[in-house]
């Protein structure tokens, strides 16, 4: 008789009640008593269908049991031993419709936030002596504009994003830019969607204006409170910058109703009131959705999280997530968008052989024009992928496709949140280990804990109101760009 | 699925697979046509795929020398030997051992499934 042995999956709990999360399918199920005792037992080491009925006996019938393992085998939680099979590694087929276009418009910027990826200690392209030109030229955004339109394929809708710098620096470009982009779509029957990060300095009355008319998405770059704000988020002079953008920010959450408005925080290691800032933010300015990321930096930096900083990051967003999951089932908004995100890839079951679409459905262009696996890579030279005028250099995609495929990790072989971690964002790696092939093994636990965290609130949302689930059916939105 | 409570889409498509393979099988035939004419949908191309290019029923015998675990059935197209073969011997000896063989065949096409093999 075969024996059965347990496969590849992450046993959790939800109000009490068992589930599995399926590996590498990501496939969530609910599993009842017999099949949670089928699990149990195989925990304890591979048995045949007999010994399992031997030790059901009295507990329930031999049709449960099989019942059981046939769904058990079916769903693969199970299965006959069988010699670990190595992933395969299938790369997308070339050339993927390009989702979203990352137009870095400027790489100056007015502000000087310590932490900063790209004008910071850890940035990796030399903004300040570089070749890249500090402001983007109308002519190369236009060539951009045909690249993406070119490079976008088949899909109806392209995405723009324009990003920094300070993206507002460059108005001028940024205006003219949408409209051009406005007239080469309507002439290819194509749509764009716009949208753009800002640090919120420069949002003067005709500026937020022309975003509210022209629907342009905004995604705010803000710490939160003075306190948390002033630390790093300050001018040249070292002045913080709070004063300044509050009254900004509350005019265009006043007037910008069409579109949600986002905040994006950075949480630093003497910045982790994950709650209080989401309370700043969502009750005294009235964000819709916030967003926390923790700052991109090599460990050296005294503002890095450090394993202390990661636990308690995972307290507070667990807290949050609390409340997330309460304000669904009753059917009410939460703008804690980071679980949304984690749900919404959960719900549609998303296995990823890349930790995300740079380099595939997600472009970076650099202000001289130069195409990069993402914005944050604009204009390095070493994670070039070609340049808005040649388009994408097929050879260096299809090198950086082979190159950062999840059966390259080998750390991650053997972990069950890899479906959803994937090794993790490239430019974190490139930051920490100066190599964007490497999984980011710093926040390893912190990962499969909040992945934890996501499938338990998952769960009960599905269990006490699957209808709110049915906003994340569609088609995967835009990258978020961050 | 009666024991596992599918929660999310791949979940759910997993199920609907393995639900739709399962009645495929059971309303499986367990004889196929290589091929059917007048449009009649076919739920799978019906290859012959076995351990020889051309079947010759009562040569083929599997590695244990019998005929039990050979890929296809030698039935399958035992008769086309029994009327149509150039080489007499693939059939058995319905002049001196056999020849009662076809007794219960009275049509082929209904029939073959109560033809027996004979072994020497």
């Amino acid at each position: 008789m075969t024996h059965l042995a347990l496969r590849e999956h992450h046993r959790f709990e939800a109000a009490g009640k068992p589930y599995l999360f399926l590996v590498p399918s990501a496939a969530v199920v609910g599993l009842d008593a017999a099949s949670d005792m089928v699990m149990q037992v195989l925990a304890s080491g591979e048995k045949s269908r007999a010994d399992l009925l031997t030790l059901a006996d009295g507990l329930f019938s031999e049709d449960e049991i099989d019942g059981a393992i046939h769904d058990l085998v079916a769903m693969r939680a199970i299965g006959p031993i069988e010699p670990q099979q190595p992933m395969p590694k299938i790369l997308p087929l070339t050339p993927v419709p390009l989702g979203t276009m990352v137009l870095n418009v400027t790489n100056q910027c007015n502000l000087a936030c310590t932490y900063c990826y790209e004008y910071g200690e850890d940035k990796i392209v030399d903004t300040d002596n570089g070749k890249q030109p500090k402001f983007m030229s109308i002519e190369t955004a236009k060539q951009s504009v045909e690249f993406m339109l070119k490079e976008s394929g088949e899909a109806k809708t392209a995405h723009l994003t324009f990003f920094g710098g300070e993206t507002l620096l460059n108005f001028k470009v940024l205006k003219e830019t949408i409209a051009y982009a406005r007239q080469r779509a309507a002439e290819l029957g194509k749509d764009v969607d716009f949208s753009l990060t800002t640090n919120a300095t420069l949002l003067k009355p005709d500026v937020i204006e022309y975003l509210v008319q022209n629907q342009v998405g905004v995604t705010i770059s803000f710490d939160g409170p003075p306190e948390v704000q002033n630390k790093f988020r300050v001018f040249h002079n070292g002045t913080g910058s709070y004063d300044i953008v509050a009254p900004k920010i509350k005019e265009l959450l006043q007037k910008h109703r069409r579109r949600p408005v986002g905040a994006r925080v950075t949480l630093t290691s003497g910045n982790l009131d994950v709650k209080g800032i989401y309370r700043h933010l969502t009750e005294e300015f009235g964000f819709r959705e916030v967003g926390f990321a923790p700052v991109t930096t090599s460990a050296k930096r005294t503002y890095a999280l450090d394993e202390q900083g990661y636990d308690h990051m995972l307290a507070q967003f667990t807290a949050l997530a609390e409340d997330f999951k309460e304000a669904a089932i009753e059917g009410r908004h939460h703008g804690f968008s980071n679980v949304k995100e984690t749900i919404q890839e959960i719900h549609q079951g998303m296995s990823k052989a890349y930790p995300c679409g740079a380099g595939i459905g997600l472009m970076g262009v650099s202000t001289a024009g130069d195409v990069a696996l993402c914005h944050r890579f604009a204009g390095s030279d070493t994670h070039k992928l070609g340049t808005v005028r040649d388009g994408v250099d097929r050879a260096a995609q299809t090198a950086f496709l082979e190159s950062h495929h999840l059966a390259n990790k080998t750390d991650c072989s053997t972990c069950w949140a890899r479906p959803v971690c994937s090794g993790g964002c490239y430019h974190e790696a490139h930051t920490r280990y100066g190599d964007t092939t490497k999984a980011n093994l710093h926040y390893c636990d912190w990962i499969r804990s909040w992945t934890e965290v996501c499938l338990k609130v998952y769960a009960e949302i599905a269990e006490k109101n699957s209808a709110w689930l049915a906003q994340f059916d569609r088609e995967p939105a835009a990258e978020k760009v961050s | 699925m009666r024991h596992l409570k599918t929660l999310n889409q791949k979940a759910a498509r997993i199920e609907q697979i393995v639900n739709e393979q399962e009645a495929a099988a059971a309303q499986a035939e367990d004889v196929v046509a290589l091929q059917r004419g007048g449009g009649v949908p076919q739920s799978a191309p019906h290859i012959p795929l076995g351990c020889a290019v051309v079947f010759s029923p009562g040569w083929e015998v599997d590695r244990t020398g019998g005929t039990a675990g050979l890929c296809q059935p030698v039935e399958r197209d035992l008769f086309d030997c029994h009327i149509g073969c150039y080489w007499p011997a693939q059939v058995p000896d319905q002049l001196n051992h056999a020849p009662d063989w076809t007794a219960k065949c009275a049509a082929a096409q209904k029939d073959w499934r109560k033809i027996d093999l004979i072994f020497p």
